[in-house]
């Protein structure tokens, strides 16, 4: 009888220390260095100090800093939103072969590292880009005649086609299950086109489309790689200054005040989606898509598909397939010389780092995140799960924080608190994955909940009933449903790990780097052989996500993990 | 002189055509009902009507005036879907005073007017209710009052009952009649109902994969249904094979399992039948009645076993499988007299003006 007690209370002990896990993660690895950041940033020397702040708000160049972050965040959703507003409507509600296919390639760009986009434009519109190579020679110039490296316009270009897949999902998704009939109701009603727009679709469509808008702002705010390679010297949003402010000139109590403004602005505007989130939830008597889509018959129908499709087409793929072009050229035809030099150490420096070992780190660093936010993220889905807690309703955002969070404050959290007793892991390689999972533990608990949630009770109630014990019913009943969820969390955060540029590139130590460390480095050194090294490594590295994301769609469970 | 003429519509899916060559005219302040099973062509047709399909053949003339390049939002026709298609972001005031903006009324007008509406079907004080939490009926008659409030020139109703439970239903068939033909509005009432269709309509149009069978007042097509389809569609499920063994003026006699019947329904065309013709023979239900003296068999009469007797109110529900192993079912008033147990032989007069003949059916 006491054993019986006692092995109870050792099994609730158990089960309680398993789901503090998450928490205990986040607390270490998010809490703790954002608590640093405040800490360098408002007392460096242990008092309260504000001249970082003053700093801050004396000089104008921070403001400026934050202002061109701002208005850029917000040019780039509006053109976002207006370009992909027609290819949503389109997606929504016409039928079209090659539909599901366009569907899966388009979503493509917006799981590409942004180094991988960087390049990608690069090589679609740089100094040696076909076009300009073909320009040149064409009109005889002796230089570029497209000249986008360094501009505004390349910037807003990259966030556009990085960004486009968002409104087209989130809006798009949300059109097609819109009842049709409404529309429908309005113009027998004696409304116009023009009309059943403004006065039907568009406030019907509003919350989704502010979310779509907002979560391509929070994106292009704390845009990092794009801005930092593509924009060049010229350009910083907060995101680049803080990477600046650590790695160039080593003003760390100045980077935690950045840091701060960053994480108080995003965290405001994630508040602001998560609430529009749960507005969307108005009863709109949502239609299963079949029912509102039909086939473009007329020619003006089919115009309309026909040119979204190839704008689609030239904004979403072009670049990747400029990426893969250029890295086999090899200046006098193709070839996989690029590749092949991937392998060798030219230099024999003992500094340098074969390119082969960057991409051996990078499938490391990705396995581990993998098990790490599996396992973290499945505990946390549970925890969110149990109907009718709490716990779960105060427990959500606080789990979806990260997501809010910019990666670069992220890593530089962890080189400010994480360097020194009582925890030190500055040497460890460690750190990164860690890091990783810290970025896709949100995105396995999103994958995972709702099907979690959509496991009726009855189903685990007549399993025990039918005499099955606790862990049967997990083997039998959760796992088998959870099981494709799982599958798409596991993808996820190892596509995330692979492309993570943002933390990686403050924490990475330098005889560790991961691919897209090393793609960075071989774009910012001279030199046709770096830079096609640099292509092949993006190109490979794009494979890596596209097959990994092309393995998301396929194993998709509904509509599970969206955002 | 009919307002609405719809002429050879027809309109193909793939090898199908729903609705094929359809033609029926509908006059001003007539409520027509399309009646047919559901997937039949009604609902494209009442499209096709509104505007929001286009024909593949065929014209819908309104008024004289072909419609086909009037666009959707200039034929001030009323559509009321099945799913009513409430703007969920809107209040009720909203929704009904949508289509009366549209006409750019003076806002005096149209609250003048929305009042006015929400009055008829009677949800006054609803203005500023949210849609959404309006219950099924109150839902329906905001749908209708919607439709109604831009005084539409042909008002068509999809399943307006469609989604509402049988209770409901049943009450608010004879209310729509009430204001429809309060309004005066020509209207188009599509149901697979038949018992709304006959409460609402005062014609119905019978179809059958996309093609019309029958038209009719209701009375017209219940007693006196065109082929196979629509007695059984009319839940009328007395049907027999015959062969015509007797014609002469008035009557028409003919052979069946069950025995020889004399049928003298009042729209028979004597004329219309040959000695030696096969025929459907239609008992309908209310064709039996309690003989006062025993009829002898084989005499327009059923002698069979009573397999099933309930009791419904006004009156008795009685099933009799002949010794053939045909099953008959009749209605008989309940006046007292006490019935034979289940199980019992028993023989019933048939009167011979509620047996008709009908075309076989070739398709089914």
């Amino acid at each position: 009888m006491n054993d019986k007690h006692l092995l109870s209370a050792y099994s609730h002990i158990r089960t309680f220390a398993i789901r503090l896990l998450p928490l205990v993660f986040l607390s270490l690895f998010f809490f703790y260095p954002l608590l640093a950041i405040f800490r360098l940033s408002l007392a460096p020397q242990g008092s309260l100090d504000l001249t970082a702040l003053s700093k801050l708000v004396s000089t104008t160049y921070y403001a400026r800093t934050l202002w061109f972050t701002t208005w850029q965040a917000a040019v780039s959703t509006l053109l976002t939103v207006v370009l992909a507003m027609p290819a949503a409507y389109v997606f929504a509600r016409y039928r079209f072969p090659g539909k599901g296919l366009l569907q899966a390639l388009t979503t493509i760009p917006f799981v590409m590292p942004t180094i991988v986009v960087a390049a990608a434009f690069n090589a679609l519109l740089g100094p040696r880009s076909r076009l300009n190579l073909a320009l040149m020679a064409l009109f005889g110039l002796q230089r570029p005649l497209i000249n986008l490296q360094h501009t505004l316009w390349i910037i807003l270009l990259a966030h556009v086609f990085y960004n486009y897949t968002v409104v087209l999902r989130i809006v798009g998704g949300f059109w097609a299950n819109l009842n049709p009939r409404l529309e429908e109701a309005a113009r027998v009603l004696g409304a116009n086109r023009w009309r059943v727009f403004w006065q039907v679709t568009l406030p019907l469509l509003a919350p989704a489309l502010v979310a779509a808008a907002l979560l391509v702002f929070i994106f292009c705010f704390t845009s990092f790689g794009v801005v930092l390679i593509l924009g060049g010297p010229r350009f910083a949003t907060l995101e680049v200054e803080i990477y600046r402010q650590t790695v160039h000139l080593f003003n760390l109590p100045l980077a935690a005040t950045l840091s701060l403004a960053q994480v108080t602005l995003t965290l405001a505007m994630t508040s602001v989606y998560t609430r529009l989130q749960a507005r969307t939830a108005r009863p709109l008597h949502l239609r299963p898509q079949q029912t509102t889509q039909r086939r473009p018959t007329r020619w003006r129908d089919r115009a309309l598909v026909g040119g979204n499709v190839v704008f689609m087409v030239v904004l979403l793929l072009t670049p990747l397939l400029a990426l893969a072009e250029r890295s086999l050229w090899t200046g006098r035809g193709y070839a996989l010389t690029n590749y092949s030099e991937l392998f060798i150490n030219r230099r024999g420096s003992v500094f340098f780092v074969p390119p082969v070992e960057a991409v051996r780190n990078s499938l490391t660093f990705a396995a581990l995140t993998v098990v790490l936010a599996l396992a973290l993220g499945v505990i946390g889905a549970y925890l969110l799960a149990e109907r009718g807690s709490r716990l779960s309703r105060w427990l959500d955002p606080v789990f979806m924080l990260p997501l809010g969070t910019s990666a670069v404050t992220l890593g530089f959290g962890y080189i400010i608190a994480l360097d020194r007793p009582p925890l030190n892991l500055r040497t460890s390689p460690l750190l990164i994955p860690l890091a990783h999972t810290l970025v896709a533990f949100p995105f396995v608990v999103r994958a995972v909940l709702p099907v979690l949630r959509g496991i009726h009770p009855h189903l685990r109630e007549s399993a025990s009933v039918l005499g099955a014990s606790p862990a049967r019913v997990w083997r039998e009943i959760d796992l088998p449903i959870v099981g494709r969820a799982l599958l798409v969390g596991a993808v996820f955060a190892f596509t995330i790990s692979m492309g993570e540029f943002g933390a990686t590139s403050l924490i990475a130590r330098p005889q560790m780097p991961t691919m897209p460390v090393a793609i960075y480095r071989f774009l910012g050194q001279p030199g046709a052989l770096n830079y096609g090294q640099a292509l092949a490594m993006s190109t490979l590295l794009m494979l890596v996500c596209a097959v990994g994301f092309l393995g998301i769609e396929r194993f998709r469970y509904g509509e599970v993990g969206e955002f | 002189m009919p307002i609405l003429e719809i002429c050879h519509l027809t309109k193909s899916y793939g090898d199908e055509r729903f609705p094929d060559d359809i033609s029926f005219a509908v006059d001003e302040g007539e409520i027509v009902c399309l009646l047919g099973p559901s997937g039949c062509g009604k609902t494209t047709l009442l499209r096709i009507i509104a505007g929001l399909e286009t024909a593949d053949a065929g014209q819908v003339r309104f008024d004289g005036r072909d419609v086909r390049d009037v666009p959707v939002h200039r034929r001030n026709f009323g559509l009321m879907f099945q799913d009513y298609a409430l703007f969920p972001h809107k209040n009720v005031f909203e929704n009904v005073a949508f289509g009366l903006r549209m006409m750019h009324l003076p806002r005096t007008e149209v609250e003048a007017r929305v009042r006015e509406v929400l009055a008829l079907v009677g949800l006054s004080g609803f203005e500023e209710r949210d849609v959404n939490a309006l219950s099924g009926g109150e839902q329906q008659r905001v749908a209708l009052a919607r439709s109604l409030a831009p005084r539409p020139r042909l008002l068509m109703l999809d399943e307006p009952l469609g989604s509402l439970d049988r209770t409901l239903r049943e009450r608010l068939m004879n209310e729509l009649r009430t204001i429809l033909k309060g309004v005066g509005v020509t209207a188009v009432y599509v149901t697979h109902d038949q018992e709304e269709a006959f409460a609402v309509a005062d014609r119905v149009v019978i179809m059958n994969h996309g093609r019309k069978v029958q038209e009719g007042t209701p009375q017209d097509v219940y007693q006196h249904p065109a082929t196979e389809f629509v007695a059984r569609f009319l839940g009328l499920t007395n049907l027999l094979p015959g062969k015509v063994v007797g014609v002469d003026e008035g009557h028409v006699e003919v052979e069946t399992e069950i025995g020889r019947l004399e049928v003298g329904d009042w729209k028979l065309e004597v004329g219309d039948w040959k000695l030696g013709v096969e025929a459907t023979v239609l008992i309908r239900p209310e064709a039996a009645g309690l003989a006062a003296e025993c009829p002898s068999a084989g005499d327009n009469a059923i002698a069979g076993t009573l397999v099933e007797r309930s009791f419904r109110g006004g009156y008795y529900r009685l099933v009799i499988r002949h010794a053939s192993g045909l099953h008959l079912s009749f209605t008989l008033q309940a006046a007292g007299e006490v019935l034979p147990p289940p199980g019992a032989s028993i023989l019933l007069p048939l009167r011979s003006e509620a047996i008709s003949l009908l075309t076989p059916d070739t398709q089914d």
